[in-house]
């Protein structure tokens, strides 16, 4: 499994012509772990969306390359994408609370999206869902599989959520801030559940998110975008030797324990970051 | 479950109040407004004695407080008064009426809902294209028509130019009374006798009001329906059910339409005691001898206590028909369930 | 100014001035309106049918009173272009004045429903308790009553005619207008800047009047175009069932049923007024439609 993201660039219709909101993105991936880090707005979400062509019908949508294993996103019919989405490549949302379907339990969603690429019987499908949500180490998988996602916590949900989305084993799992919606101290609950998911079946992750210690823990290499580009791609190891004055930037935020200051750095941007 | 039953209590208490409330209003609107009673029972001359026992008789030398009282105890008794026009119950009235409207609402409302509900999803499905555009002209067309302009021109056309349709009324003059009254529709009930020639009759005459209406129901339906649709798609959900490689049958229909199914039914229902209405207009182009014609005509001869009851008996429905809406919500949303 | 400096100042990302970041909304919100086809030819409708309707006695041929007994029920011709109607009146004339009639009538509605709609649905929502539960049981009351029959039933037990049509119409329409009310006020209520005009010492009368109802106008002035062609229906439901205007007014409902009884024969006769009432409650429908895209996008 191997995605190619060559010169991306999506574009939205406005009132003052077409905004571009990622500007000639590059990226390659295999089966690792890939951190997507950048401020809202900064075109993250939107290129991981890409990739599953799941970008609202608005969007206009160009780039040299878009390859999923060799297929071509841009050029693929919608029969060949439902062969990739979810069978080959899932993604979780950053809200489960939004982002599982009110009026179906959690288990019949999990059940549907193993029912769809397994094609089993519904009790099949029900059993399947009870030991996936065992898998993600939910306590009761019972109960939970019998609940509507209003009677479940963020991080149930979430956990849900990574349920429905390895029913098909998938190769390729792309997390959208899957954490950020949770209390602090699941967060790191569910990062680890996630990793360690994917590290066990050999799967390929994209974790995006606004949190740049968080991912470098958790990633073999972060992308940093800004502004619809990204600006620095470096091995999670070598953070300290980011080059760009916006990681730079971004990393002098932070307050750590081990060399205190009087005061925390402000991000001064510079416009020609922009170009 | 203390929750729930307060919720219940709730629910009696505020339909208690509604009821009471539809009550007063048609009391206030029979007794205290200008138009005295009497001169609509007895006409412009009646003798001054007999004016004044029928005042007693019906109690209206009472002070407004036990006229209201005595207004609510006959109700209770299922006693609406008599008509002045067709000098019966107006309850047995309305039973002989009733069965009209509903048959001709019934019969609008399910091909309201068939051809709205698709067309709907259809459109908000494909918003922004040139299928969603007609759509939407169509069903503005549908609010902005008045209803008997329609109906005028469905006669116009089908009637008296293609000669497709048969006139106005609910049934040919020879099958008038052929068959006994079982259920009060005459789909039913000729069907019921088997006498086929009938049945193919009633329908004809059905066709047209029934059209009209539909229409004008589909409108909204149709229209509601893209708005709950387009909202449900917009859904971070609809996301979630597309990765996971499901149909776009499946996501639009399963996900996306089951989201809104319950505040359809609510829709419906609104819809459904709107046709109730619709059937005034309706029922008096096609003769159509229903609760609207019988309403309309008690109107223009100032028939008080048939209108209050019809419009008692419509308001009942309507409060019935809300009830119903909300108890379908609260039976079939996870959420409030 | 020149027109590209003038845009540009008013599409400024950064605006200098209160006034112009009021006038650069405008400009947008008017942008998106003029996009959108549909409700520019409901715009433009509306425009001319209200200068119809102030115009009418420079418009109208003839006095929409003026009887032609040998010319009755005419097709439309170069002397009547609309043809005439059973009294041999003209009814282009008749369908200009009755612009009037119908144009007055909704006015008349919205000016008395709106603001009471807005001040019962103020009221209730700000202070909650009591005041709510009362006023939102007595909306309900109105809520359940199905709205044209009431109106028949009051209208007939009054005096049939346009004022009595007005006051059961108002009676029938406001109850919507307070829930939509209550509900934005709802929200707004346990807004931050609320609560900072309260701590500035404000009464709760200068808060609903100054920093709430203005805030519900925008759904208020949307659901107000969107009822007009209700209110433009109802009105002529109400003449065409002989409980509204009487003749020989020109309201165009009214002006049907009393061509009614042709209809199978001279068609173009009761046929006119309702392409009228069908014209104009269009127009008010693709306008309202319009503005909720503009000013409401949430609630498409």
């Amino acid at each position: 499994m191997k995605v190619e993201i060559a010169n991306l660039t999506i574009s939205f219709p406005s009132p003052q012509g077409m905004s571009q909101a990622v500007r000639g993105v590059s990226m390659t991936l295999g089966a690792e772990k890939l951190g997507i880090v950048g401020e809202s707005g900064s075109g993250k979400s939107l290129t991981a969306r890409a990739l599953l062509r799941l970008l609202p019908p608005a969007a206009v949508v160009t780039a040299d390359r878009l390859q999923f294993d060799g297929i071509d996103i841009l050029k693929a019919s919608e029969r060949d994408m439902r062969a990739i989405r979810g069978k080959r490549a899932g993604l979780i949302l950053q809200d489960p609370k939004y982002a599982l379907n009110p009026i179906m339990t959690a288990g019949a969603q999990i059940a549907e999206a193993w029912r769809n690429q397994k094609k089993g019987s519904a009790k099949e499908a029900m059993q399947a869902a009870i030991d996936l949500l065992a898998q993600v180490q939910i306590r009761d998988p019972k109960r939970v599989a019998a609940a509507y996602p209003h009677e479940l916590s963020g991080g149930m949900g979430q956990r849900v959520m990574i349920a429905m989305m390895l029913a098909p084993d998938p190769e390729l799992l792309i997390a959208d801030e899957p954490t950020s919606a949770l209390d602090a101290s699941v967060q790191a609950e569910i990062l680890r559940l996630m990793e360690d998911l994917v590290s066990r079946r050999g799967m390929g992750l994209i974790l995006i998110s606004h949190d740049l210690p968080l991912v470098s823990h958790f990633c073999d290499r972060v992308a940093v975008m800004y502004a619809g580009r990204v600006v620095e791609e470096l091995a999670a190891g070598e953070l300290v030797r980011a080059q760009h004055a916006y990681t730079r930037g971004l990393l002098d935020c932070l307050p750590t324990l081990s060399h205190p200051k009087g005061r925390l750095a402000v991000m001064s941007r510079d416009p020609a970051w922009l170009a | 479950m203390n929750g729930r039953n307060g919720r219940l209590a709730g629910t009696a208490a505020s339909l208690l109040l509604t009821l009471f409330g539809l009550v007063f209003v048609t009391f206030f609107i029979g007794r205290v407004m200008p138009i005295d009673p009497l001169i609509a029972i007895l006409g412009d001359h009646a003798p001054e004695d007999v004016m004044a026992r029928t005042r007693v008789e019906l109690g209206l030398d009472q002070p407004l407080v036990v006229q209201f009282g005595l207004y609510v105890w006959r109700l209770l008794h299922g006693d609406l008064g008599r008509s002045v026009m067709s000098s019966n119950l107006v309850t047995q009235d309305i039973a002989r009426y009733f069965p009209a409207t509903i048959e001709l609402a019934t019969v609008a409302i399910i091909v309201a809902t068939l051809i709205g509900v698709p067309l709907g999803v259809l459109a908000a499905v494909r918003q922004g294209s040139v299928i969603d555009k007609v759509i939407r002209v169509v069903c503005l067309a549908g609010h902005s028509i008045p209803i008997f302009l329609l109906a005028l021109l469905s006669l116009l056309i089908f009637y008296a130019t293609l000669d497709w349709a048969p006139g106005t009324g609910r049934a040919d003059v020879a099958f008038e009374g052929m068959n006994p009254v079982v259920t009060g529709f005459l789909t039913i009930d000729t069907a019921w006798a088997g006498d086929w020639d009938a049945f193919y009759d009633a329908w004809a005459h059905l066709a047209q009001p029934a059209g009209v209406l539909a229409y004008f129901s589909m409108a909204f339906i149709a229209r509601m329906t893209r708005a709950f649709m387009l909202d449900a798609l917009a859904g971070e959900y609809i996301i979630t059910a597309r990765a996971k490689g499901l149909s776009a049958l499946r996501v639009i229909w399963r996900h996306a339409f089951g989201n809104i199914a319950v505040r359809l039914i609510t829709v419906l229902a609104l819809t459904y005691a709107g046709l109730l209405e619709g059937a005034v207009v309706t029922e008096t182009v096609f003769s159509w001898p229903g609760l609207g014609q019988y309403l309309t005509v008690s109107l223009l001869n100032a028939d008080m206590n048939a209108v209050l009851g019809a419009t008692l008996v419509v308001g009942l429905i309507y409060m019935a028909l809300n009830l119903f809406a909300d108890a379908a919500y609260k039976m079939f949303d996870p959420r409030v369930r | 100014m020149s027109d590209v400096v003038k845009r540009a100042w008013l599409l400024s990302d950064a605006p200098t001035s209160r006034s112009q970041a009021a006038w650069g909304r405008r400009y947008r919100l008017w942008c998106d309106f003029s996009s959108n086809g549909l409700a520019m030819t409901g715009l433009v409708i509306v425009v001319l049918l209200v200068l119809c309707a102030v115009a009418a006695p420079l418009l109208a041929p003839y006095d929409p009173t003026l009887q032609e007994l040998a010319n009755r029920l005419s097709v439309p011709t170069a002397a009547h272009w609309l043809g005439t109607d059973e009294l041999g009146r003209d009814v282009l004339s008749r369908l200009l004045f009755g612009a009037r009639v119908t144009l007055g009538m909704v006015i008349a509605v919205v000016v008395t429903v709106a603001p009471f709609g807005l001040a019962v649905g103020c009221v209730a929502g700000y202070y909650g308790g009591w005041a709510d539960t009362i006023l939102m049981r007595v909306t309900d009351v109105f809520l359940a009553f199905p709205r044209l029959i009431l109106a028949l039933a009051f209208v007939a037990a009054i005096h049939p005619g346009v004022t009595s049509a007005v006051i059961a119409i108002a009676l029938t329409t406001w109850p919507p207008y307070a829930r939509l009310a209550r509900a934005e006020t709802l929200t707004i209520r346990s807004a931050d800047f609320i609560a900072a005009v309260r701590l500035t010492g404000a009464s709760s009368g200068r808060i609903i009047l100054r920093h709430i109802a203005p805030l519900c106008l925008g759904s208020l002035i949307v659901r107000v175009t969107l009822d007009m062609s209700a209110i433009i229906l109802f009105a002529a439901s109400l003449g065409f069932l002989g409980m509204g205007a009487q003749p020989p007014s020109p309201e165009w409902g009214t002006m049907i049923a009393t061509a009614r009884r042709f209809f199978l024969d001279q068609w173009w006769v009761p046929l006119m007024p309702g392409l009228a009432i069908f014209v104009a409650s269009l127009a008010f429908n693709l306008l309202g439609d319009g503005l909720r895209d503009v000013l409401d996008p949430k609630q498409r």
